[in-house]
Formats: structure tokens, C-alpha cells, sequence
């Protein structure tokens, strides 16, 4: 019988690859392949940018570019919105900076199996090279949607039916394997990897937001996985899962007796968790930024966590609140608008409780904490408005127009992007060893942040006109003031603007990996593990021959009686300090 | 080895479940890290299989042509009789014997009997790729008998649609198995889990194969059965 050894008992050095595409390019470094995850989820998420400047341009000034025909309209919408949730924040949330987090954060030498991490890369890019060949495959990509409901999404007269929504499905089902892959490891290695002294409960709120967003994508994603290989054999040999007996340009489709709304619930069964895979990292990122920012303890950092765990199982029972119009039984809408408002209690415990850490707390405006507290703007914007909509009788009227639009974007779009940009400015130090210029990253918020309010709030208003979402042009329509046409061009001003923008961003992180200052190990003064590395940027195996011992929780801030105002979780408790255990 | 110096002075049943569950290191203890992600791996594979087998139930009660009765649907004619279901019981009873089998490895393999545990993973996988042999009798019937994906002429389109959807991702399963089962038998047959001492190895198989088995059992008894 051999003895059996934990992870952090394991005192072998890791292989190390000599050549150079051993390191960069096959590469088993989690650091490495977070940053081939987080680069490519960046660039296909400016193709899904520039595809909503084109809208926005269609809808202020229609016609003007004439290639934006009603079927580009319809692909652009349908690409921009699946980039935008699934190959970008899914990808850089989790595959950006699950990977680089987790190993570092809770002290291990990489992921359990690096071997499946690496391939998790390689299928991801697979699956962002289909979908962005469904450019070019004849008749274009799908116009769908980003719902992808049938039995429109494959029938004639939608854009793409033919090969873009094949090319799509197969793009989200690779997709899916690689997020399985990925998403394994992230799992089992916070469950099982994590360094001797770290307890589940002194891990920083970032690994718990990741590793509960982790296991909702792997119990999500398996519904969505089921909807496309289905919707591809109602496509490709004419079975009739999802369609029921049409009747098309006079002429009667082969099919009979499928179900439409059945694709909606297995659709909706994986896409509500998704809203949830994207905001709980986000959740718990900022978390860490507000406390490091303020230098104090995250208030409540159990309630922080159990409301993680607490969200996480509540999104899987209330995703027909995106179907309340789509016909299913009243009292389905009864249930699932209570089990939505439900969610807003933990959801609102954690608001709370970021408010509170800020409360009197030793407030650095730095620019992660910009992000940080820009991000508390616009959840709460775009969580009020969800209350609405959680209501079937509100959600009638507003369902389909612009509100929802207004909604969505500024809880699920503009909120994690919030968070993602502060992580950026806070981890890029360590990540590259290089400071970024203050006043080209103050600049980069500020317009971002007035921005999205200059776009997304007025689309509010525009949802109670009843301007409905996924038009081309509004036209003549009767009931449509000419003020909204004024909005929409304000809308597009201020979204060219904000895309605009970004290239400060670029230029900043580009500008700065070269020329800028050398970092300090710990610029910010922060307590968890990744600031400890021996080395910044952290090498290959991240902590040399010993593994970090931990003692204390990741928020011990502006301690009474300290030395510093931060002690590292490393630090052994002084002779006559009571633990903070949590 | 818990960090927490909880006195407890009476059972607290889920605060201690909470602290033994958040003790440094390992949630699993002693748990080797592959067979808590093949754990992980199958759960979300359970969701998958549930996924199919709720469509498959949504669509048969949402069609409007009447489902095609199972026992005739699947009845084999053997000797000049009619025996319904007959062709499915003996691969039910292959697939659950290789359970049997490979059960018996992974005891062999954790008493280091190293031809013992390979040749009883082999026989798993000759079961397994039985199994999958008499599949492919059952769908080249099927197909002579003219169900297709797309219509069949005992009633409902559904019923091929499911059918071969759902038993084909299953055997996909299976044949991945087998492949599976062969790869590491062939390597216990090497001693390279003598040698690195990962006989563990041997156990996380079976997880996958008892796995393949038990939703076997389900598609059985929502396909056949009902
Ligand atoms: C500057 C940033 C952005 C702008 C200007 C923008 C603009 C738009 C526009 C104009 C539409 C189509 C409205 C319609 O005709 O129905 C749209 C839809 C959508 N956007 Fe964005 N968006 C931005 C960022 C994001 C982000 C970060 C996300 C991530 C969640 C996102 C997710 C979506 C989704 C899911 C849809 C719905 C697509 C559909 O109806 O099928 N957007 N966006
Ligand atoms: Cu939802």
C-alpha cells in the first residue's frame, strides 16, 4: 500500500517545458492559458463591439449605411448578443480569470489536471474559428436571435437558416466541451488542491464567486448542449423535436408534432445560470477589490459567501420568468415570479453589505476601486429594473421592447464588464510586473461609466414607449414620438463614444507592457496569496519549492494594533491575537 | 485535520457538516483528485441524459400521432416465436453482468492483483463492445423495418427521433467506454500502476462504467418499458 499524499503535501517539482512553444503555446502553465483564454475572448469580443456600433447606427441614422440590410440587422443582433454573453464573459470570466485565480489564490502549483486545462484552450478557440466562419459560410451566420427559438431559427426567411445556425449550434456544442473541460478542473481544484491552512472559508470571495459559477456552467450548460444537438437534427435529417406542423409560403414543412416552447425551457434552463455564471465571478472579484480598496474587512464574509452558494442553486428555478409571454400556463408565472423575487434577497444582502465594507472604510479612489464602485451603480440600476420584470404583469407590457434591453445590459452587460475592467487594472502588476498610466486609466473609466448611462438609461424610457427590441427601423410607426428618434441619436453618439474609448484602454495596457514603471510585488497593500508570489510575474509553478502556509482569512484590514494596515494571510497569528476564523 | 477548535457542546449536525466539509486542503479526504473530477464529470453528465429523457417525454406527450407500442416495436422473433422485448433483455443483462465485472477489478486492483484487475477490465470491455454489437443489430432491424428519424410506420416521428438519439448517445458512451477500459486494462497489464502506485486509476473507470450502466437502467425503463 503507498500512503496517500494531498496536493499540498506533494513536494515534486513540476515538468518544466524547455522550448519556447512548450511554454507559450502548448502550454500547461493555468497562467499561460489564461491569458490565451482572456486575449481571444478580448478580440471576438470587438467583433461583437463594432457589430453593436453598426446597429446603433442603423437605428439613429436608418439607411445611411446601406450594407446594413433588415437580414445584416438580424445577424448583427444575433452575433453580438451570443459573443457578447458566451464567447466573451463566459471565457474571460472563467477561462480568463478562473484560471489564473484559482491555482494562485488558494496556493497550489497549478490545476489538478493541466493537461485537460491546456486542451480546454485549444477546443474554446475551435469553437470561436466556427462561429467566426459562420461569416462566410453562404447565406451568412444566423439571424435568430441569441435565443435561437424555432422553429423560425431554421426555417426560410430567417438569415443564416441554413448553414449559419449549423455553424452555430456546432460552435456552442464545441463550446460546451470545452467549458466541461475547463470547468472540471477549476472545480476539483479549489475542492481538492488548496494550500495546508486554507479552509474553505479563508478563501477570497473571488475563488468563491468562480467556483460556484463553475458548477452552475457545468449543470447549465448540459440543456443547452441537449437544445442544439436537437435543433441540429430538426435542421440537417428532419426530425421534429421542436417544430410543429407549419405551414410556410403556402407550402406544408415535413414536420409534425414537436415542441417549441420545449426548446425555450431547456434554452431558458441553461440561460438564466448563465446570467448567474457571469455575474457570481463578478460578484466575488469586486468584493475583494472594495475591500482591498477600503482597507477593510468585507462586511458579513459569511453572508457574502452563503449568498453566492444561495443564489447559485435559486437560478436554477426561475428561468420561465423569460417566457411569461410565451404562452405557457398562468400558474407557472405565479411560481416562477416568486422564486425570482426570492433572489433579489440574497442578491440585495450583498449589495448591502458592499455598501456597508465602503461605510467609513479608508477609501483609495484607485482606479480598480473606480471600476469597483461603478459597478455597484450599475448593478443596482439594472437589479431595480429587474424587480419590474420579474412581475408577469409587468413584464407583459415591457416584454420585447427596448427596457428589456435597457435591463439586461446594465445587469449582465455593463456590470461584469465593470468588474472586468477593475480586475484588469488590479491584477495587471502582478500579471505583467508593469504599472499602468493613472490618468489614461481615470480617463478609461469616467468616460465608460457616464457612457453606459448616457445609453442605457434612456433605452428605459424607450421600453415604456413600446419601442420593441430587435427592429430594424422604426419608420412611420404612429405611436412612436419623434423624441425617440432624438434618443436613438443620443444613444449612438454616446455608445461610438464609449467604444471609442476603449482604445484609451488598449493603448494603456499595451503602452504600459513596455514602457511602464516596474511593479511592486504588492502594490496595493493586498493580504491573499497571489501578492505573496516570489516572483512577479509569478513563474512557472508559482511558489518555488514550498507551498504558502495559510493562518488567517484574506481580509484582515486595517487591523487594531497592527503593524501594517494588511496582514498577509501567511503571517502566523501574533502571540496575543485571537484568530479571526472564519 | 481542521484548523476550526470548535467545542461543540452538543451535536450541531449541520454546523459540524459545514466545518468538516471546510477543513484545509481536501473537501474529500483522501480522495485522489481524478476520481473527485470524474465524480464532478458524471454529474454533469447525469444532467445531460436527464435533459434528453425530459425532451424525449415533452415531445411524445406533445405529438399528436399515437406512440408506437414498445413490446411489438421491439419484439424479436426467435425460433418461429414472438417474444417481446427479448433482444433488450439480453443486452440489459450483458451491460448490468459487465458492472459485475469490472466491480470485481477494481477489487482486484486495490489487492494489487495485477493480471487479475486486467483481465476482468477486458472482459468488461468484450461485454461492453456486445452490447454495442447487439445495438447496432437492433437499429439495422429497425432500419429494414423503415423507422427513421423522420417518420416510421408505426406511428409517431417522434419515437424514431428519440430512439436514435438517445440509445445512439448512449452507446456513444459505451464504445468510449470500452476504448476506455481497454486503454487502462492494457496499461495495468504493464504494471504502470505497480510502479507510480495509482491503482486508483482502476476505481475511476468503473465510476464511468457503473455510470454508463445506471443510465442504461433509466433509458430501459422510459423507452421500453413505458
Ligand atoms: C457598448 C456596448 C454595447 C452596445 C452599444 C450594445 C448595443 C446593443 C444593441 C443595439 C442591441 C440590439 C437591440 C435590438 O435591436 O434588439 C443589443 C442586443 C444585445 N446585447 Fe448589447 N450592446 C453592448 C454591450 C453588450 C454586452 C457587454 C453584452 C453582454 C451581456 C450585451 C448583450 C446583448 C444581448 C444578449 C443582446 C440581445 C440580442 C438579441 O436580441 O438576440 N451587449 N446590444
Ligand atoms: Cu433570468
Amino acid at each position: 500500500m503507498t500512503t496517500y499524499t494531498t496536493i499540498a503535501e506533494d513536494t515534486r517539482p513540476l515538468h518544466h517545458p524547455k522550448t519556447w512553444i512548450g511554454k507559450y503555446v502548448w502550454s500547461q502553465d493555468h497562467k499561460v492559458i489564461a491569458i490565451q483564454y482572456s486575449l481571444t475572448a478580448v478580440g471576438v469580443g470587438l467583433v461583437a463591439l463594432v457589430l453593436s456600433g453598426l446597429m446603433r447606427m442603423q437605428l439613429a441614422f436608418p439607411g445611411m449605411l446601406e450594407f446594413i440590410t433588415p437580414d445584416a440587422y438580424y445577424q448583427f443582433v444575433t452575433m453580438h448578443g451570443m459573443i457578447m454573453v458566451i464567447y466573451l464573459l463566459t471565457a474571460l470570466l472563467l477561462g480568463g480569470f478562473g484560471n489564473y485565480m484559482i491555482p494562485l489564490m488558494i496556493g497550489a502549483r497549478d490545476m489538478v489536471f493541466p493537461f485537460v486545462n491546456m486542451l480546454s484552450y485549444w477546443v474554446y478557440l475551435l469553437s470561436v474559428i466556427v462561429l467566426m466562419a459562420s461569416f462566410f459560410v453562404p447565406g451568412g451566420p444566423t439571424g435568430a436571435g441569441w435565443t435561437l427559438y424555432p422553429p423560425q431559427a431554421i426555417t426560410e426567411g430567417t438569415p443564416g437558416a441554413g448553414w449559419g445556425i449549423i455553424m452555430m449550434l456546432t460552435s456552442l456544442a464545441i463550446f460546451i466541451v470545452a467549458f466541461t473541460m475547463g470547468g472540471l478542473n477549476y472545480v476539483t481544484t479549489v475542492l481538492q488542491a488548496r494550500t495546508k491552512g486554507m479552509t474553505l472559508m479563508r478563501m477570497p470571495c473571488t475563488i468563491w464567486g468562480i467556483f460556484v459559477a463553475t458548477i452552475l456552467g457545468l449543470l447549465a450548460f448540459p440543456a443547452l448542449f441537449v437544445a442544439a444537438i436537437m435543433m441540429t437534427l430538426d435542421n440537417t435529417i428532419g426530425t421534429s423535436f421542436f417544430m410543429p406542423a407549419i405551414i410556410s409560403n403556402n407550402v406544408a414543412l415535413d414536420h409534425s408534432g414537436g415542441s417549441p416552447i420545449l426548446f425555450q425551457h431547456l434554452f431558458w434552463f441553461f440561460g438564466h445560470p448563465e446570467v448567474y455564471i457571469v455575474a457570481l465571478p463578478a460578484f466575488g472579484i469586486v468584493s475583494d477589490l472594495i475591500a482591498t480598496h477600503a482597507r477593510k474587512n468585507i462586511f458579513g464574509y459569511r453572508m457574502m459567501v452563503w449568498a453566492i452558494i444561495i443564489i447559485g442553486a435559486l437560478s436554477f428555478i426561475v428561468w420561465a420568468h423569460h417566457m411569461y409571454v410565451s404562452g405557457m400556463n398562468p400558474y407557472f408565472g405565479f411560481f416562477f415570479a416568486t422564486s425570482t423575487l426570492i433572489i433579489a434577497v440574497p442578491t440585495a444582502i450583498k449589495v448591502y453589505n458592499w455598501v456597508l465594507t465602503l461605510w467609513r472604510g479608508d477609501i483609495h479612489l484607485r482606479v480598480p476601486m473606480l471600476f469597483a464602485i461603478g459597478f455597484i451603480f450599475t448593478f443596482i440600476h439594472g437589479g431595480l429594473t429587474g424587480l419590474f420584470l420579474g412581475n408577469v404583469s409587468v413584464d407583459v407590457p415591457l416584454s420585447d421592447t427596448y427596457f428589456v434591453i435597457g435591463h439586461f445590459h446594465m445587469v449582465m452587460g455593463v456590470s461584469p464588464i465593470m468588474v472586468v475592467f477593475g480586475a484588469i487594472y488590479h491584477w495587471y502588476p502582478k500579471i505583467t510586473g508593469r504599472m499602468w498610466d493613472t490618468m489614461l486609466g481615470q480617463a478609461h473609466f469616467w468616460i465608460t461609466f457616464l457612457g453606459v448611462y448616457a445609453i442605457y438609461l434612456p433605452m428605459h424610457y424607450l421600453g415604456f414607449l413600446g419601442v420593441p427590441r430587435r427592429y430594424y427601423e422604426m419608420g412611420e410607426t404612429a405611436f412612436v414620438p419623434e423624441s425617440v428618434h432624438l434618443a436613438n441619436v443620443g444613444i449612438t453618439i454616446a455608445a461610438l463614444t464609449v467604444g471609442a474609448a476603449q482604445l484609451i484602454f488598449f493603448y494603456n495596457l499595451i503602452y504600459s507592457y513596455f514602457k511602464g514603471r516596474k511593479a511592486d510585488p504588492n502594490p496595493w497593500g493586498a493580504t491573499s496569496l497571489e501578492w505573496l508570489t516570489p516572483d512577479t510575474p509569478p513563474a512557472h509553478g508559482n511558489w518555488g519549492p514550498d507551498l504558502p502556509k495559510v493562518y488567517r482569512w484574506a481580509y484582515d484590514y486595517s487591523v487594531p494594533g497592527a503593524a501594517q494596515d494588511f496582514i498577509p494571510q501567511t503571517t502566523p497569528p501574533g502571540p496575543d491575537e485571537t484568530p479571526h476564523d472564519h | 485535520m481542521s484548523q476550526n477548535t470548535h467545542v461543540a457542546t452538543e451535536p450541531h449536525s449541520l454546523e459540524t457538516l459545514v466545518s468538516d466539509w471546510s477543513t484545509d486542503q481536501e473537501v474529500f479526504k483522501k480522495v485522489q483528485w481524478g476520481k473527485a473530477m470524474m465524480w464532478i464529470f458524471l454529474l454533469s453528465d447525469t444532467f445531460i441524459f436527464s435533459c434528453f429523457l425530459t425532451s424525449y417525454m415533452t415531445v411524445r406527450a406533445t405529438t399528436m400521432v399515437a406512440w408506437p407500442n414498445p413490446s411489438e416495436v421491439f419484439a424479436l422473433t426467435l425460433f418461429g416465436e414472438n417474444i417481446p422485448l427479448i433482444l433488450i433483455a439480453i443486452m440489459t443483462f450483458v451491460l448490468i453482468s459487465s458492472s459485475g465485472t469490472m466491480a470485481l477489478a477494481v477489487n482486484f486492483g486495490y489487492r494489487r492483483n495485477r493480471k487479475a484487475t486486467a483481465y476482468l477490465m477486458l472482459a468488461t470491455a468484450l461485454l461492453g463492445a456486445t452490447f454495442v454489437g447487439m445495438q447496432a443489430f437492433e437499429w439495422s432491424k429497425l432500419i429494414a423495418e423503415g423507422v427513421r428519424p423522420w417518420g416510421n410506420p408505426f406511428g409517431a416521428p417522434q419515437f424514431g427521433a428519440s430512439f436514435f438519439m438517445i440509445t445512439g448517445f448512449h452507446g456513444f458512451h459505451v464504445s468510449i467506454g470500452v476504448i476506455y477500459l481497454t486503454i487502462i486494462a492494457l496499461r495495468v497489464l504493464n504494471g504502470v500502476y505497480d510502479r507510480n502506485g495509482k491503482y486508483e486509476v482502476v476505481e475511476i473507470t468503473g465510476l464511468y462504467w457503473h455510470f454508463v450502466d445506471l443510465v442504461w437502467v433509466f433509458i430501459f425503463a422510459f423507452f421500453y418499458l413505458w
